[in-house]
């Protein structure tokens, strides 16, 4: 993978279930799932952008290529 | 237990900030060991760690214990509140 | 050996006294794919891989007993205060009958912790295939819990806790590739 391939991945993808007309609940509609950085930087490589200490203890990591917000997706469905 | 200072907060979250740092490059350098930028970056923030907490344990007393802080008169280790009350 | 430092590896907080979230939390606690569990996985596996990667077991072993803290903080200031009918109301009636308030190493549907959550095959990459699956999954387990909450400042912490989990997926990733390197052959970036 060269570099520019590296920064386009989405970090959460999603399907739709079948949804059956005996499916008493209604329809979820999309399921979704996480798929964070460390699926796609591989080794890391040395010199990596770092965040400040204090942002990087906020964040949860040192460095901002590997930081996933992550907030539940499910919210905007009543 | 009278609550605690302000500043307390502060210069805890300061060392908790420079510690996170330190243990990502721990880990880092775990499987990285031959990154000498990283171990100078770590070495360095190595130092400031140890510069906060005995500016911290001056006043809020002792962080770690078996000798790794001296004590104050008063065996504060037992007797100041531990990281969940607070 | 090991040295206890009288601090949290990061500023806990949760809003509201909340004995519910308290419940889906100790998950993390006592549950398969909890901090315990990860804790005791890797300084376990340490005894039996090559020295290559001792440190890192070592070093992320230390760092989720440092979580299973942050996680005993925020049980403990969900439930503190709470009376017995509040906990009650939060389906926390069964674990009030036999521990009072008292933390206890199960899951969230209240199975005691068991060391076959733990495996050890022996085998340096079942081993570490192992432990980036436990990752994954509890870094999934930190998001059905932030799927549920809705405690701002508890959800902070559990978002720290989730990100932990990738960084330390990350790791082992690069663990396998260094065990898998080819000797004296040295890498290239």
């Amino acid at each position: 993978m060269d570099e520019r391939e590296k920064s386009y991945f989405t970090r959460m993808k999603s399907y739709s279930p079948y949804h059956s007309p005996f499916d008493p609940c209604r329809p979820i509609g999309k399921k979704f799932y996480s798929t964070p950085p460390n699926l796609y930087i591989g080794f890391q490589p040395p010199g990596m952008e770092q965040f400040d200490p204090h942002t990087a203890l906020r964040k949860g990591t040192l460095w901002p290529a590997f930081w996933d917000y992550y907030e539940n997706p499910y919210e905007a469905k009543g | 237990m009278n609550s605690l200072p302000e500043n307390y907060y502060q210069e805890l979250e300061q060392i908790q900030a420079v510690d996170f740092v330190l243990v990502e490059l721990t880990l880092y350098l775990d499987t990285h060991p031959d990154d000498v930028k990283a171990i100078n970056q770590f070495n360095q923030y190595a130092q400031y760690s140890k510069q906060l907490k005995r500016a911290f344990e001056a006043q809020f007393g002792p962080l770690q214990q078996y000798g790794n802080s001296f004590s104050d008169a008063n065996w504060g280790w037992g007797r100041l509140p531990w990281p969940w009350q607070v | 050996m090991w040295i206890y430092e009288k601090k949290l590896q990061y500023p806990v907080k949760v809003s509201t006294c909340n004995p519910t979230l308290a419940k889906y939390l100790i998950e993390q606690y006592g549950g398969a794919d909890g901090e315990l569990a990860a804790a005791l996985r890797y300084l376990n596996q340490r005894y039996t891989i090559p020295d290559k990667v001792v440190g890192l077991l070592t070093d992320i072993g230390t760092e989720e007993f440092a979580h299973l803290e942050m996680i005993a903080t925020m049980i403990y200031k969900l439930t503190k205060d709470a009376t017995p009918q509040q906990l009650r109301d939060a389906g926390l009636g069964d674990h009030y009958a036999n521990h009072d308030g008292a933390l206890f190493y199960h899951n969230a549907a209240g199975v005691p912790f068991t060391a076959t959550y733990i495996q050890a095959k022996g085998d340096p990459i079942a081993d570490l295939y192992e432990d980036i699956a436990a990752e994954e999954k509890a870094r999934a387990t930190y998001q059905w819990l932030i799927d549920m909450s809705d405690d701002p400042d508890l959800n902070d912490g559990l978002r720290f806790l989730r990100e932990r989990e990738i960084i330390h997926s990350q790791r082992f990733r690069e663990a396998v590739e260094i065990l898998k390197e080819e000797r004296d052959k040295k890498k290239i970036f």
